[in-house]
């Protein structure tokens, strides 16, 4: 298995005072190039503080991150994130808000047209075209979430951090979204690494499903294949005896294993 | 618990309303005349009120001051007074037998140089306090002190440092309108939120990008606040600064029409002052909302 990305004994503890709290221990995983990688566990469990590390918006207490066998610290565009409430900046149009990261990225290699014919393209794997010129207030919560997946798509990023990133849209929505989701990872072929806390989409999604223990300390607790053919269709799966059976390892996975208690 | 309540309504009510004359339904589509009258009716609330009001204190402040004796004259004679200062406001006989026109336009060219330049060190230094923990550390508390020191408490050194009363007065409008611009300011970009930041970290924005991408746009709100703040200061420091420093400008000629005591002319100038002053305040405003538009949290 080629290492494209590799977590490398990740630490991380918080330090406020004299208090320690340690959130993530020892964390390893490698991940392919062109694989679509879940990460799920209950909610405070450090999935987010990992994938900011990731990212680089966080640095890791010990261990490290490579990429393509180079260690990345500190945030870049090769890592492009797609933020749970999608981050739009409320002053910039559709286009300017995916135009930013491309005038940054590509200001040496691609011309001013270039550039613009890059946005659009990028818009329109999105089907987000039509709304060019509209501004975050205008359009509804999933179109911004497909404006953000079309600003970080258009970095050309090596690895595509996805943060929740259908955590706060409706479940139709959701539904609609995981499949552009889908299609866009299958005609791009993206490295993309996504942390939820939703069974259905982690199996439904993903090539590999990595599920973490609670916190604090939390590990990786087991990582389980999800050997479906692609391209999957949501409907003939639900009756797939190898979906239900994944569906049902990360289930007893979070609900009996490693049950949600809340802090006493 | 609401249940039982509003059954007893209904039962009490069922009766009453049994006994009630039926009431003839309103048509669904108002004709367009309708639409009008309520326009008409909307305006009228608003803009009735305050002539009634104003009417009333017309009325009151001429019958108080009408008496013999008086030490203030009424609004007839106000008008009768210095109705030559409000047809020609364009005169101008030499020295600081102005009209209106020319002493305003001189405090407002004060106010502009004194209150533009606030604005330009209030932004750079409440960005730099709001960026750098260190900065508002060291700033802060000399901020805090200084900015309750009243506008005309800086007038004698300032006058002994520029040794002039034009810089002096533009440094009094300064001292006292930069001080909510670079709290405001600071506010504002402590308070941009994380997810900004971090979408330029992405982006790899350096700091000048980072300033002019993101740090304004996002904190363009609170600075307009300081910045509407600032220009109503700058205007109520600038009459009491022309008042002592002499010369043209609407603070001296009030203050010279003390002397002279033409009263009527005091009040003429209030007039001008208030409305002056209201208007600065909603152009700053007015230019807040043009410029703040998409800021709104979408």
């Amino acid at each position: 298995m080629t290492a494209y990305l590799k977590l490398d004994h990740i630490d991380k503890v918080f330090t406020r005072g004299v208090a320690t709290t340690e959130v993530l221990k020892d964390i390893n995983l490698t991940i392919e190039k062109g694989e679509y990688v879940s990460i799920i566990g209950h909610s405070g469990c450090g999935k987010s503080t990992l994938l900011n590390i990731i990212a680089g918006l966080t640095t890791a207490t010990t261990g490290g991150v490579l990429l393509e066998n180079r260690e990345v610290n500190s945030p870049g565009p090769d890592r492009a994130v797609v933020f749970q409430n999608h981050s739009l900046l409320p002053w910039l149009t559709v286009y300017e808000n995916v135009r930013l990261g491309v005038d940054k990225v590509f200001a040496r290699t691609k011309t001013r047209a270039e550039r613009e014919a890059w946005v659009m393209h990028n818009l329109n794997l999105v089907q987000m075209a039509h709304a060019r010129d509209k501004r975050p207030s205008e359009i509804s919560g999933g179109m911004k979430q497909r404006v953000g997946i079309a600003r970080a798509l258009a970095m050309e990023p090596k690895v595509l951090l996805l943060d929740e990133p259908f955590g706060a849209l409706d479940a139709l929505t959701r539904a609609h979204l995981q499949d552009s989701v889908m299609a866009l990872h299958q005609k791009l072929g993206n490295t993309i690494l996504m942390i939820t806390h939703d069974v259905d989409e982690a199996v439904l999604l993903s090539d590999r499903i990595v599920m973490m223990t609670n916190g604090p300390s939390a590990r990786i607790g087991e990582v389980l294949e999800v050997p479906l053919v692609r391209p999957r269709k949501r409907l003939e799966l639900a009756t797939n005896a190898t979906y239900l059976k994944c569906r049902q390892r990360v289930l007893e996975f979070l609900y009996e294993r490693h049950r949600f208690v809340e802090a006493a | 618990m609401n249940m039982p309540a509003t059954k007893m309504d209904i039962e009490t009510a069922a009766p009453v309303s049994a006994a009630a004359p039926v009431v003839a339904m309103t048509p669904k589509r108002p004709p367009r005349s309708e639409a009008y009258a309520r326009m008409a009716k909307e305006t009228a609330v608003r803009v009735i009120p305050p002539i009634v009001v104003i009417a009333l204190l017309m009325l009151v402040w001429e019958l108080v001051c009408r008496r013999a004796g008086s030490a203030l004259p009424p609004p007839s004679k106000v008008f009768k007074d210095t109705k030559e200062l409000i047809v020609d406001p364009f005169f101008d006989h030499g020295g600081i037998d102005k009209g209106l026109f020319w002493h305003l336009s001189a405090s407002l060219q004060r106010v502009a140089f004194g209150y533009s330049l606030s604005a330009i060190a209030g932004i750079a230094l409440g960005v730099l306090v709001g960026q750098s923990v260190w900065a508002m550390r060291g700033l802060d508390p000399l901020f805090q002190v200084l900015r309750t020191i009243p506008p005309l408490a800086w007038l004698p050194l300032s006058l002994a440092a520029f040794r002039d009363g034009q810089p002096s007065a533009i440094f009094v409008i300064f001292i006292t309108s930069i001080w909510p611009i670079i709290i405001n300011t600071a506010v504002g970009i402590r308070n941009i939120p994380q997810d900004y930041r971090n979408v330029a970290a992405v982006v790899q924005l350096n700091p000048l990008e980072f300033f002019a991408k993101i740090m304004i746009p996002a904190a363009a709100p609170y600075i307009f606040t300081g910045l509407r703040i600032g220009i109503g200061l700058s205007w109520l420091a600038i009459i009491a600064a022309e008042m002592l420093i002499g010369g043209v400008g609407i603070g001296f000629f009030i203050w010279d029409a003390w002397n002279s005591s033409h009263i009527s002319e005091i009040i003429l100038a209030l007039f001008y002052v208030g409305i002056i002053g209201f208007v600065l305040d909603r152009m700053i405003a007015g230019l807040g909302k043009i410029v703040t538009r998409g800021t709104a949290q979408g």
